[in-house]
Formats: structure tokens, C-alpha cells, sequence
């Protein structure tokens, strides 16, 4: 039986928060709105990373099922999400969401 | 025939059906329609008072009060002890004035109709003359007094409609601009003057209550005390109430109160003979007192209703109205309603002798002011009113002397005579008025100028001075009037003669035999009033109809055409009543004729009612008197007016005459009496009404109560709540609360950037927080632990 690298939990659970705070840092900072997107992306992957990994720690499958969930959410998030970029993109050319400050109070 | 006193309510309310149907349909049913519905009701209810004298006949005279159910109970109040029914009475005394009512009215119904023929309002003249028959039949038939005040001011409303009746018409007049406005002052005049009236029979009422504790003459089935048989004829309860009773504390009967058994005039009786006294709050005044002063304020009432001194001055005025008003209110019928209240109360008035004297001398004084002033009067139908207001002075005067007999005679045998020359001067008046407008058509066919004016004095159809020889013109008029006028006069055997003779008599008796100076003083009076009466009534036969007639006017005056004929006939049947009627009361000891007809039937009819009424007796030498100095005073008038020449121009020989220019100027000014009212009564009463208004009113209340205490406070007010209050306290808040919301709102709304950036910023800050707070407790129990 060939011996199996053991990645320790705390690995996971370190790249995962890294993984986050770069695409926490990716929406606040960027302005195109498809990297702001891309980042989003990123923050759920890393949540999903952080639940397989504590499945796994505690051996039960309900983190690895819960993935399952978000990762669906997230396709059909992106395809709203992408259909919204394309027609805000048709009206305003441009998808600078800095531009898109209409709701200033 | 015993359940005939069933039908009494339809005295009332055939005529009522009457004046309804002519009120609703009097439109649409023509003249002749309209005169058929009216003069049909007031016959029928002619034939319900016969049948009603037939029963009370079978009866053996028993009085009856009936009652329809749903109307009887009229006003009950348990709390107060208050409860007055609307019953009716049917007695001698009710029965006697609802055949003079209904007879005497139905007869001036039927010669209304040819004297209001072509009038436009024709139909409403017949629906308030049968509205005058309910309200004089509601008078006379009540069980009680305030159902007879009911019919007390029904009939005065009555009165006044129909004497302004021709409220608007256009013929110029004098003194009031037009006629119209003239006769509707006419019918204000009695109005207030009743009013006067009306308020003392008010007050007698309220004080009858208070005395009493009932209103009801007698209570149904009780039997007046007799004065002649004493306590010995006191009706069962009565006596019961009598034993047990103390005085001034009406006891129980079989726990009742006494006002639920006893009538007033049993109770006035009861209380006299006991002595009691009657309580108002802290005062206690004897019964005698008490009784006193409510036929004082009674006599007040009366003097307004019968057009006694001092307020007969209505009377004259209200011959404004059309001559059938003035014959059947004016005359006949509503006028003798204060006589009538007395005879009804004759055991009140029996009861105070104070009270009795003054009636007497009112009516005496009314007797010779009225006589005076109609012997110096020109227009036809105000002699005969002044007239009125003397022949009710007699019988107020008869009743005032306890002849209450005599009294209700006068009024039956006036009724007659007085309708009679009533109606005859309206059919003069008709004519000469046809006669104006004939003599205008001829002269105008030929081409010529007619007037009627006299050298100073515009044409009047009313006017005696525009008339004369209308005897050979109206040749039945005249047989009429003439009997009318005999009658009126006192010449045997005309009705007049019967009934004021029996009152002189009286009168003497009363002073002769009682020794009350009122009784010397009323025979002295009205026999001087009695001979004026001949000679005024002398003094208008001669200048209506002998001689030759002094206008165009009055020679084609006719009595054809025009309903001229109906109302002829009526005269007759008038005519031959006046001469009759007399005969019903007939004294004994009178030469031959008490021989021939039964002796006072009328007296002994009424004595079943009236319980003080006494028969008459004859003085042969007092007839001779009377009958010779009244045919002295004719004779004296027939000098004076017989031929045309004596009225010059339009003096009277009286007036031409110096020494007696004074009096007849005094009468023909009608003794000042009216200028005298005026200048002291209306005219401080106007200036008192101007003061007050003017001061009063406008000064005081309207400029300063008003403008300066109400309207400067409120505005002052108003300012303070407006400015101050409103504008700065309520708006101020409200304003302020806007202002804050907005200036937080403007504050807050910072936040709202618009960019997504800063919202997820937020948003991720915002879970941090809840990270934070969540994990916080869990690092303190992990630490802590």
C-alpha cells in the first residue's frame, strides 16, 4: 500500500482563508465588473475548500454534500450574473462598476 | 233613540270631512260642488244637534259625555296627576249653542254661496267657514275647559283668516293705501287683541287646575249639585269624598283622587261649603278667593271673545271681512263663546259675587258705549257691529246678574236678528254694488259721465249716505230688515222684545229685591242703551230705504241676478225666525200670550244644565215702557231721516243740528276710543318698542354686547389661537418634526454612495462583526474555562 501524504487540516483551512482574502480584496478593490465576478468565484471556492477539508477532519459527509449545493448556486449565479453584465454592458458600454453609481443617495 | 248622544262627535267631524274635501278637491269641483259639500255639512250637523235635543228629550234632559276611544285619551301625564280627555258633552246648554251654531250657520252657508258667487277664492271661503263650524262646535261641545280653550282659539284663528280674507284686494283706500292691506290690518287687530284676552282665560284654566286638579266640567255620569237641595243631592263618591275629606286636603275615594271623581263644579260647591283653602307654595287663600280671581281672569278672556270694554275695539274692524263672516262669527255665533264660558261656569261666578258685579258692569258699560257710538256711524255694517258689542254687553251684563237664563235667551233670539240684519246689509251692499256698475255701463252706452261720488265724499258701497229708497228696489230686503230691525229694537212680539225685556227685568230685580246697587245701575243703562238701540236701528231703515235714493248707484240697486235670490231667501226664512223665536220663552203673567204658548220651556230646557238658571217673570208696566220708548225713539229717527233732504251733502242732521253736533261727533269718532288706545297704549308701547330696539337692542346688545364684547373677544381669541398658537406652537411642532426627519435624512443619506464597492465593504464589515460577536463568547469560555 503505497504510503499516503497526510495533508494536515490547518493546510487547507490556511490556503482556503488566503484564497478568500484574496477575493474579498479582488471585489473591494477591482473595477471590472467580470474580475469582480472571477472574485466572487474565488470566495466561494474557498469557503467550498474550508467544508471538504472539516469533512474530512470530522469524517462526515455533509460538508462534502453542502459543496455540491454552492457549486450549483454558483453556476446558475453566474448565469444571471453574466447575462446582468452583458445587458448592463449593451446599455452603459462599459462595465466599470464605478460607473454604475445611480443609487447614490 | 237613547244612544242618539253617540252621534255628537259627528258635529265635529262631518264638517271636517267637508272642509277636507273642499280643500283637496274645491278645485275641480266647481261652485255649485264646493257649495253642496259645505252647506251640506253644516245641515248635517243641524240634523245631528236635532237629533241630539230629540234624545236628550227621550232622556228626560240627562246629560251625556261621550268619548271616541282612540281620540279620548288627549293629553296624560301619570307623573303630574295630569289627565284630559277629549269628551264630548251633550247637554241643554251644549245643545242649545250647537242648534244655534249649526242652524243659524247652515243658513248663512246657503246665502254665502249667492254672496261669494264669482270670487276666485271661492272654494277656500267655504273650507275655513265649516274649518269656523269645527272649531265652534269643538267649543261648545268639550267636557272641559281646555277642549273649549281648543275650540277658543281655533274659532279666533277663524276669526282672523276670514277677516283678511280679501287680503289682496286692489281698490284704493284712503287711510291703509289699499283695501286689502286695510282688511288685513283688520284681521291683526283681533288677533292681538284676543291675545290680550286669550292669555286671562290661560290663566284662569291654569289656576282652575291648581284649584281643582281637573279641567273636566262635570265627570261622566255625575250629577250636579243642586243648590236647592243642597248636600242632601251629592252625588254618591262625592259624598263619600265629603265625609272623609278634610278641608283643603282632598281625600282619597276608595284611592282615588278626588279630581278623578269630581268635576270643578262639584268640587267648587264641595269646597265652599267646607270652607277650604287652597295652597300656592308659602301663600293659603280661602276658596272664595281662589274662585274669584280665576272668573276675573275668566272675564278677561271673555272681554277679548265677546268684545267687551275693554276690548270690544277688534269688533268693529273685523267687518272687513265678507258680511257672511261677519254675520255668522261676528254676530251669531263666535262672539257669544264668552258668554257662553260664563253661563257654563255659572256656578264659579254664582260662587263670587265680586266677580259677578263687575261682569255685570262691564257688560252694562259695553251695552251703552256700543249703542252710543253706533247711533253717529255712516257705514252700514259698523252699526250693526257696534251694535253687536251692545247686545253682547246685555248679555254679559245678564250674566253678570245671575240671569243666566235671560242671557242664553239674548244670544239665541240675537243669533237670529243680528244674522238677519247682517245678511240683509250684505244683500244691500251687493246691490248697491251692482247698482254702481249698471248706472257706470249706462252711462257709458250713451255716451255720458256717471259717478257716485258725493260732492266730498268718494263712492262706498258700505256707506248709508250713498243710499236711500231702496225700499220700492228691494222690496223683500226691506220686509226683512225691517223685521230684523223690530226685533233688534225690542217691539212686541218680535223675538228681541222677549229676551230684553227679560233681562231689564232682571236687572230691577237684582237691584230691587237683593238691594245690589249693580242691579239699579245695569236696569238704568241698558234700558238707556235699549232705546238707543231703536233709535240707530231707526236711523239706518230710514236712510237706507225711504226716502229717494241720493246716487245713481242706489237707483239701480236691485235684488235679481247675481245669487241675489238665495240670499233673499235665506232673509225670509231669517225673518221668520226673529219674529218666532221669541216664543220659546215666554214669562209667565204676560197678558194673553202666556195663555197661548207653554211658559219659559227655553228656561226649564236649560235648568237641567245650567244650575243657577231662573225663570223670568212679566212686569206689564216695564213692557209698556220699553215697547213705547223704543217706538218713541223710531219715531224720533223716522222725523229726523225719513225724507232724503234731511242728510245734506253729507251731514247728518244731528251733526247739522248745534246742539247736538257735540254728541253725534263723539259718537260718529267712536268716543275717541280707539284714538285713545292708540295714544296711549300703542304709541308709548311703539316709542317703549323703538327705545328698547334702538338702545337695546342695537345700542347695547348689537353694537356693544355684540360688536364689542363677542366679536372684538373672539377675534381677539381667534388672534391669539391663530398666530401664536397655531402658527407658532402646532405648526412649529409640525414643521420641526418635518425639518428633523429631513436634516437626518439629509445626514444619513451619505451613506448611500452608489458604489457597489463601498456596500460590500459593508457588508463584509458587517459579517466580521457578527464573526466577531459570535466568536467572542466562545474565546472567553475557551480562555476563561
Amino acid at each position: 500500500m503505497e504510503p499516503t501524504i497526510f495533508v494536515p487540516t490547518d493546510l487547507y483551512l490556511m490556503l482556503s482563508a488566503v484564497l478568500f482574502v484574496m477575493g474579498t480584496l479582488g471585489v473591494l478593490i477591482r473595477r471590472n465588473a467580470i474580475v469582480i465576478f472571477m472574485s466572487v468565484e474565488l470566495m466561494l471556492n474557498a469557503g467550498n475548500l474550508a467544508m471538504v477539508a472539516l469533512a474530512r477532519q470530522w469524517g462526515q459527509v455533509d460538508g462534502q454534500v453542502f459543496v455540491f449545493f454552492v457549486m450549483t448556486v454558483a453556476a446558475a449565479e453566474v448565469a444571471v450574473g453574466l447575462a446582468l453584465i452583458v445587458s448592463i454592458f449593451r446599455t452603459r458600454k462599459s462595465i466599470n462598476i464605478d460607473d454604475l453609481h445611480n443609487l447614490k443617495g | 233613540m237613547e244612544n242618539f248622544p253617540q252621534l255628537v262627535p259627528l258635529v265635529v267631524f262631518v264638517p271636517l270631512i267637508g272642509l277636507l274635501i273642499n280643500l283637496f278637491l274645491g278645485k275641480y269641483l266647481g261652485e255649485r260642488g264646493v257649495s253642496i259639500v259645505a252647506v251640506g255639512a253644516a245641515a248635517i250637523a243641524f240634523a245631528v244637534a236635532i237629533l241630539l235635543w230629540m234624545a236628550l228629550a227621550a232622556n228626560g234632559y240627562e246629560a251625556a259625555v261621550i268619548e271616541i276611544r282612540p281620540l279620548a285619551n288627549w293629553i296624560t301625564i301619570p307623573e303630574a296627576a295630569l289627565d284630559i280627555k277629549w269628551q264630548f258633552r251633550v247637554d241643554t246648554l251644549s245643545v242649545t249653542m250647537m242648534l244655534v251654531v249649526a242652524g243659524i250657520g247652515s243658513l248663512i252657508h246657503l246665502y254665502a254661496t249667492g254672496y261669494m258667487h264669482g270670487d276666485p277664492l271661492f272654494p277656500r271661503f267655504f273650507v275655513y267657514l265649516n274649518l269656523f263650524l269645527v272649531f265652534m262646535m269643538i267649543l261648545v261641545t268639550g267636557n272641559n275647559f281646555l277642549v273649549m280653550f281648543v275650540g277658543w282659539e281655533g274659532v279666533g284663528l277663524c276669526s282672523y283668516l276670514l277677516i283678511s280674507f280679501w287680503w289682496d284686494k286692489r281698490q284704493p283706500d284712503r287711510k291703509f293705501g289699499t283695501v286689502g292691506w286695510k282688511n288685513s290690518l283688520a284681521g291683526r287687530k283681533a288677533m292681538i287683541v284676543n291675545r290680550i284676552g286669550d292669555f286671562g282665560l290661560l290663566l284662569a284654566i291654569f289656576l282652575i287646575f291648581w284649584t281643582f286638579g281637573t279641567l273636566d266640567y262635570y265627570k261622566p255620569g255625575e250629577v250636579p249639585i243642586l243648590p236647592a237641595h243642597g248636600e242632601a243631592a251629592t252625588h254618591g263618591e262625592a259624598e263619600a269624598a265629603h265625609s272623609e275629606g278634610e278641608a283643603g286636603t282632598p281625600a282619597a275615594a276608595e284611592g282615588l283622587p278626588l279630581s278623578a271623581t269630581m268635576g270643578v263644579f262639584n268640587q267648587a260647591e264641595m269646597m265652599l261649603q267646607q270652607g277650604a283653602e287652597v295652597h300656592f307654595g308659602p301663600f293659603t287663600l280661602p276658596i272664595g278667593t281662589v274662585i274669584t280671581l280665576a272668573t276675573l281672569l275668566m272675564l278677561l278672556g271673555v272681554t277679548g271673545k265677546s268684545a267687551q270694554i275693554p276690548l270690544f275695539v277688534w269688533l268693529p274692524d273685523a267687518m272687513a271681512g265678507p258680511t257672511p263672516v261677519s254675520a255668522l262669527i261676528h254676530a251669531a255665533t263666535m262672539v257669544t263663546a264668552g258668554v257662553y264660558l260664563i253661563v257654563r261656569s255659572n256656578v264659579l261666578f254664582h260662587a263670587a259675587p265680586v266677580s259677578s258685579a263687575v261682569v255685570a258692569l262691564v257688560g252694562t258699560f259695553t251695552a251703552l258705549v256700543g249703542g252710543f257710538i253706533a247711533l253717529g256711524q255712516w257705514d252700514i255694517k259698523r252699526v250693526l257691529a257696534y251694535s253687536t258689542v251692545s247686545q253682547l254687553g246685555f248679555m254679559v251684563a245678564a250674566a253678570g246678574l245671575g240671569a243666566y237664563a235671560a242671557a242664553m235667551f239674548h244670544l239665541v233670539t240675537h243669533a237670529f236678528f243680528k244674522a238677519l240684519l247682517f245678511l240683509g246689509s250684505g244683500a244691500v251692499i251687493h246691490a248697491m254694488e251692482h247698482g254702481h256698475h249698471h248706472a257706470h255701463e249706462v252711462a257709458h252706452e250713451y255716451g255720458g259721465h256717471h259717478s257716485d261720488d258725493l260732492p266730498d265724499l268718494p263712492f262706498d258701497p258700505q256707506d248709508m249716505r250713498f243710499m236711500g229708497g231702496l225700499k220700492e228696489r228691494m222690496p223683500r230686503t226691506y220686509r226683512a230688515y225691517l223685521i230684523g230691525m223690530l226685533a233688534l229694537a225690542g217691539i212686541f212680539p218680535f223675538a228681541g222684545f222677549w229676551s230684553k225685556d227679560e233681562i231689564l227685568l232682571d236687572a230691577l230685580k237684582v237691584g230691587f229685591l237683593n238691594g245690589r246697587l249693580e242691579g239699579y245701575i245695569a236696569f238704568g243703562l241698558l234700558l238707556v242703551s235699549a232705546l238707543f238701540t231703536a233709535f240707530y236701528m231707526g236711523r239706518q231703515v230710514y236712510m237706507i230705504f225711504h226716502g229717494e235714493p241720493r246716487t245713481e248707484a242706489a237707483k239701480y240697486a236691485g235684488e235679481r241676478g247675481g245669487g241675489m235670490n238665495v240670499m233673499v231667501n235665506v232673509l225670509i226664512v231669517l225673518a221668520i225666525g226673529s219674529t218666532l223665536i221669541g216664543l220659546i220663552n215666554v214669562p209667565t203673567g204676560f197678558w194673553v200670550v202666556d195663555r197661548i204658548v207653554p211658559n219659559h220651556v227655553f228656561t226649564d230646557f236649560l235648568a237641567h244644565t245650567v244650575v243657577y238658571a231662573h225663570a223670568g217673570s212679566a212686569n206689564m208696566l216695564l213692557a209698556f215702557i220699553a215697547v213705547f220708548g223704543a217706538l218713541a225713539m223710531i219715531y224720533l229717527a223716522r222725523i229726523l231721516y225719513r225724507r232724503q233732504a234731511v242728510v245734506q251733502g253729507t251731514r247728518d242732521p244731528l251733526e247739522a243740528n248745534p246742539q247736538t253736533a257735540g254728541i253725534f261727533t263723539l259718537a260718529n269718532a267712536r268716543l275717541y276710543w280707539d284714538e285713545t288706545y292708540d295714544r296711549y297704549l300703542e304709541q308709548p308701547f311703539n316709542r317703549a318698542a323703538a327705545w328698547l330696539g334702538d338702545r337695546l337692542d342695537w345700542a347695547f346688545l348689537h353694537d356693544f354686547v355684540h360688536d364689542v364684547l363677542i366679536r372684538d373677544a373672539y377675534n381677539a381669541l381667534g388672534r391669539v389661537l391663530a398666530t401664536p398658537v397655531d402658527l407658532g406652537l402646532i405648526d412649529g411642532a409640525v414643521n420641526g418634526l418635518g425639518r428633523l426627519v429631513r436634516r437626518a435624512g439629509g445626514a444619513v443619506r451619505r451613506l448611500q454612495t452608489g458604489y457597489v464597492r463601498v456596500y460590500a465593504l459593508s457588508v463584509l464589515l458587517g459579517a466580521l462583526l457578527i464573526v466577531v460577536l459570535l466568536v467572542a463568547p466562545l474565546l472567553q469560555q475557551a480562555l476563561g474555562g
